[in-house]
């Protein structure tokens, strides 16, 4: 991205206009080198989203007589999806489950590891992060039977630490203990982020900062936040977007109890594999993508700005 | 070039993708008609595969070391004398019915899957509308084959439904079952209850309950509400209690909507989650049965409503998921009453609800004839007695069951008490959606709100799943 590029006073940021051919290939060769990429393209990205878009026009079921004739009935799924209490429901919850989880717990946990760890013993710091970096990398299912084991009712880790047997967490505060356990599960990214563009931080301006007797809060606010703002930006569109998009919530919690729960992604799977009704849940991934573009423009807005 | 990359390839694929696109949703099965039913029908070398929802050691587990060990080697030795090489797989499943269902809908919309698919007789409907599962007569190809197979004497009317769709058989019914309540002995006498308890009546059941929550630790009743539990809500909570008020959830062709009798049933959830008596959370986990069936061996639930599946599947004491070695002494069970005496179905005053599986050619199969073969050889008198190997099973053939049914005092009570006031469930394609709005409007009772507002919420989801007001009765 283009954050790590350092600003020329008196430079415009942006050619403008078409780019010069650098490469002297010309345009039909060009396009023979980016080919691969965009078929690639074209059959994984573009294609499965142009067939959600039809999909999402038909009353296309995964059983009974419009699994054989699905017939097209226009905008009524969107319609439908509009007045949908349930997807309101879903929505609000991945509202929640990215302000909590991302925006707020990776964003703030992942920095405040990497400012910590900075000044840390080598072998704390390679000790932590190995740590949470085997939290990010351990597969979806492992780590949902772990969290599983920590909150269960019966037997559970965490039942046995409080002395709290008996609390059903993961009925009882469904979306607290995602929100917890998404923390937990992706704040290696952003560490590992925040850790590369502290270093990105001139060592002579903190030193400065530290001799004109600036608290800490200051020199993060008026040395360190400016450097990295673009990383800010670019982690938290990428973390919010994954978390948005994240399917792992169903793994621990299916989306209940009675959908308190069951954030956009598993309200798509639920209403695509267990109610059947595939036509209605193509519109409403629809939808989603394009509230997933909406918010990359914001961002992409956003760090255009700052320039 | 920035600019033409930027535009010009999207573009393209766009519009190249769009003329992919074009009417292929749906289309896709008009070919299977042509398919030759006797292809491969003289082939030496023969691959077939069987699908079910058991795995060893799992769920259902004598039913898949049955097919593994006895009935897979027994019919590829008598098909080596035919002079044909066999190989039958045996494709095992483990979990919920519900997500074995989306598994199996969407081998099959693909035109994959296993040969021989075991399903539940509710999906019938549904999947041979799909056109997922054709009638037998069609995937054999010569209707006389079919029809004249001497199984179909041995099987009752009633349990042949389960494997049929619009008047046409689908697949082989592979026996029925019954429900009942079990209660646990030991609790009982604790309690100060009878160890032969008959319940008359709704109220007998909360009286026993309030006995129960006396004892420290212990869940009085175990009704299956809720979304979590799928079907074994409605096959095991609902669908009872609401014959019992004198209901049937689909009469002459309509659907029950929120009508006096759902209100009751949803009422007797009220008393029991709202009051103590069953424990609401548990409904609303996610493994909510099977932790069900590990405290009722673990004598921490006195009463439970539950299938014969739970007697011979999960309390067994040798391969149960949820063993009791003591099952024999320390389990009773008891006929489902009525709301009242005299109230339920039919003026009955026991009530109770049957279903069962059905075992189906994939039509898509590559050796039909060898798979109807299979499918015949699996019926026989003498696999489906050799299948029960001395458990307590209610099967789909007459002959047997006259064999069996005096060896086992459960199947014996299931055979002679339950099956002749049993209800079974219409086997129509809509009654899955219908069954999901039941199981929502227990969740949301369990989850505390009010009956009234349970009641109108399940009304606006029959409307939908029926597909129209007029489908609907409310009375």
């Amino acid at each position: 991205m283009s954050a790590t590029t350092e600003p020329v006073p008196g430079r415009p940021a942006r050619v403008r206009g078409p780019a010069q051919d650098v490469a002297g290939l010309g345009i039909g060769r060009a396009f023979g080198f980016v080919a691969p990429a965009l078929l690639l393209i074209g059959a994984f990205l573009v294609f499965p989203a142009l067939w959600t878009i039809y999909i999402g026009i038909t009353n296309y079921r995964l059983t009974g007589v419009e699994a054989v004739s699905p017939s097209i009935v226009g905008l009524s799924n969107y319609t439908r999806a509009l007045n949908d209490a349930l997807f309101h429901n879903a929505l609000w919850l991945t509202l929640l489950f990215v302000l909590g989880s991302a925006i707020i717990g990776q964003n703030f946990l992942g920095f405040a590891l990497a400012w910590t760890m900075r000044r840390a013993r080598p072998v704390v710091r390679r000790t932590v992060e190995a740590l949470v970096l085997l939290a990010w990398i351990l597969p979806s299912t492992v780590v949902a039977y772990l969290w599983i084991a920590f909150f269960d009712r019966d037997t559970g880790t965490l039942n046995s630490i409080l002395g709290t047997q008996g609390t059903a967490w993961l009925i009882e505060y469904p979306m607290a203990c995602l929100i917890i356990f998404n923390t937990w599960r992706g704040t290696a990214f952003s560490m590992m982020l925040y850790s590369s563009a502290l270093q990105a931080v001139p060592p002579s301006q903190l030193e400065s900062a530290r001799m004109v007797g600036a608290s800490g809060w200051q020199t993060l606010r008026d040395v360190v936040f400016p450097h990295i703002r673009g990383h800010v930006l670019t982690n938290t569109l990428l973390i919010s977007l994954w978390t948005a998009n994240d399917f792992s919530p169903f793994l621990l919690t299916k989306g209940g109890p009675n959908h308190e729960s069951e954030t956009v992604p598993v309200y798509i799977y639920n209403v695509a594999l267990q109610g059947g009704e595939l036509g209605y849940s193509s519109a409403i991934s629809f939808l989603l993508l394009i509230a997933n573009l909406l918010v990359a423009l914001l961002y992409l807005r956003l760090l255009r700005r700052r320039s | 070039m920035r600019r033409i990359s930027r535009l010009t390839p999207p573009a393209l694929l766009g519009a190249a993708a769009l003329v992919l696109l074009t009417g292929c949703l749906g289309s896709s099965d008009s070919g299977s008609g042509d398919q030759d039913a006797n292809r491969n029908a003289e082939a030496t070398k023969v691959e077939l595969t069987i699908g079910a929802n058991s795995v060893k050691g799992g769920k259902n587990s004598a039913g898949a070391t049955f097919t593994q060990d006895v009935l897979i080697p027994k019919f590829v030795e008598a098909q080596k004398a035919k002079g044909v090489d066999v190989t039958v797989k045996f494709q095992g499943d483990g979990s919920d019915d519900e997500v074995y269902k989306q598994k199996l809908s969407l081998d099959l919309s693909n035109k994959s899957g296993p040969d021989l698919i075991n399903i539940d007789g509710i999906w019938v409907g549904e999947f041979a509308q799909a056109g997922y599962i054709k009638p037998l007569t069609d995937t054999v190809g010569d209707a006389a084959k079919v029809d004249e197979w001497d199984g179909w004497k041995q099987i009752p009317e009633s349990v042949q439904q389960l494997g049929m769709f619009e008047g046409r058989r689908y697949g082989v019914p592979g026996g029925t079952d019954g429900r009942v309540i079990y209660f646990n002995k030991k609790l009982f006498q604790q309690a100060g209850l009878p160890a032969d308890w008959q319940p008359k009546s709704w109220a007998d059941i909360i009286a026993a309950g309030q006995a129960l929550k006396k004892l420290p630790g212990v869940t009085p009743i175990q009704l299956n509400g809720g979304t979590a539990m799928g079907e074994a809500t409605t096959m095991q909570g609902v669908l009872p209690m609401l014959v019992g008020t004198g209901a049937t959830i689909n009469t002459d062709g309509k659907w029950l909507g929120n009508s006096a009798q759902i209100r009751e049933v949803l009422d007797f959830y009220k008393q029991i989650y709202g009051s103590g008596l069953g424990d609401p959370v548990l409904q609303r986990e996610a493994k909510g049965r099977d932790k069900s069936f590990a405290e009722f061996a673990a004598n921490k639930i006195g009463i439970l409503f539950e299938g014969d599946y739970f007697w011979r599947s999960v309390v067994e004491p040798k391969e149960g998921v949820a063993k009791m070695a003591d099952r024999d002494t320390a389990v009773g069970y008891a006929l489902i009453p009525a709301s009242k005496p005299g109230a339920g179905v039919k003026g009955q005053d026991f009530v109770s609800m049957s279903g069962g599986g059905a075992t189906a050619i994939n039509p898509n199969t590559k050796f039909p004839q060898q798979a109807w073969e299979l499918l015949q050889f699996m019926n026989s008198a003498e696999m489906v007695e050799a299948g029960l190997d001395g458990a307590a099973k209610i099967t789909q053939r007459t002959d047997v069951n006259a064999k069996v049914l005096a060896g086992d005092p459960m199947l014996n009570f299931v055979a002679t008490k339950v099956l002749p006031i049993t209800q079974y469930r219409p086997g129509l394609a809509e009654y899955p959606r219908i069954s999901a709005a039941l199981q929502q409007a227990t969740a949301d009772v369990v989850g505390g709100k009010s009956v009234d507002d349970a009641g109108k919420a399940y009304e606006t989801a029959v409307e939908a799943a029926a597909g129209g007001k007029d489908k609907v009765t409310t009375n």
